[in-house]
């Protein structure tokens, strides 16, 4: 399935990169960080929260198809 | 199931004050409101190790963004016997003084409007996926976070 992973604020900042596209097969949002942070190792040390489809998800959350990702950093409006 | 459409509260830049004036000169027709409350968020100019944040800029997950400000719009009706309610955000850089969020509660009477502004202000600041990059006057930054 085809996820696209969306980057915010520092994240993208760390990232260097607004989102990207990613091939992967079912997985859990916590497997799904790992590869993330194989390829991005700075996401080691960074605070964040998991949407999958605009809803905030835990770790043990199963992506089944494909979705929109996005790590979110602490949020800061207002 | 499609509900009403979604409406977008991200504005480019600072509100300005005409337009936060027009907008309560637009509910001069509402008679049935008694009360309104307002509530400005402005850019502080914060000094840290001695340098001076100049102002903000603005960015956001719009589109969850845009569905948890009608969640908390939502939740605020459910909660709240409110005529009506307007919520402006800025998205790209508003200087330190100017306002970043303009939030807008009317009612028949005075008492819900001062809990309802300050359950939607709690709200906005907790849920919504906005980012803030505080710059300094050297150029240099750092992230915001709410507390």
């Amino acid at each position: 399935m085809q996820l696209t992973i969306k980057y915010f604020g520092m994240i993208a900042e760390a990232t260097t990169m607004p989102e990207e596209q990613l091939q992967i097969e079912h997985c859990s949002v916590s497997e799904l960080l790992e590869k993330l942070k194989i390829a991005h190792p700075k996401l080691n040390h960074m605070d964040f929260k998991v949407a999958v489809d605009q809803q905030l998800v835990q770790e043990n959350y199963t992506i089944t198809k494909e979705a929109e990702i996005a790590l979110l950093p602490p949020f800061a409006g207002g | 199931m499609e509900k009403t459409k979604l409406k977008n509260v991200f504005v480019q830049g600072a509100i300005s004050s005409e337009f936060i004036g027009n907008s309560i000169a637009k509910h001069q027709t509402k008679t049935t409101i008694g009360a309104h409350n307002i509530f400005l968020g402005q850019v502080r100019a914060d000094v840290i190790d001695g340098k001076t944040i100049t102002g903000i800029d603005y960015t956001a997950y719009e589109e969850m963004a845009n569905l948890k400000f009608q969640e908390i719009r939502e939740r605020t009706f459910a909660k709240f016997d409110l005529t009506c309610m307007h919520i402006y955000h800025s998205l790209g850089t508003v200087n330190a003084g100017e306002i970043c969020l303009f939030v807008f509660v009317s009612s028949p009477r005075r008492r819900i409007v001062f809990e309802a502004l300050e359950y939607v202000v709690e709200a906005i600041k907790a849920d919504v996926p906005v980012f803030g990059k505080e710059i300094f006057e050297d150029e240099t930054h750092q992230w915001k976070q709410n507390t």
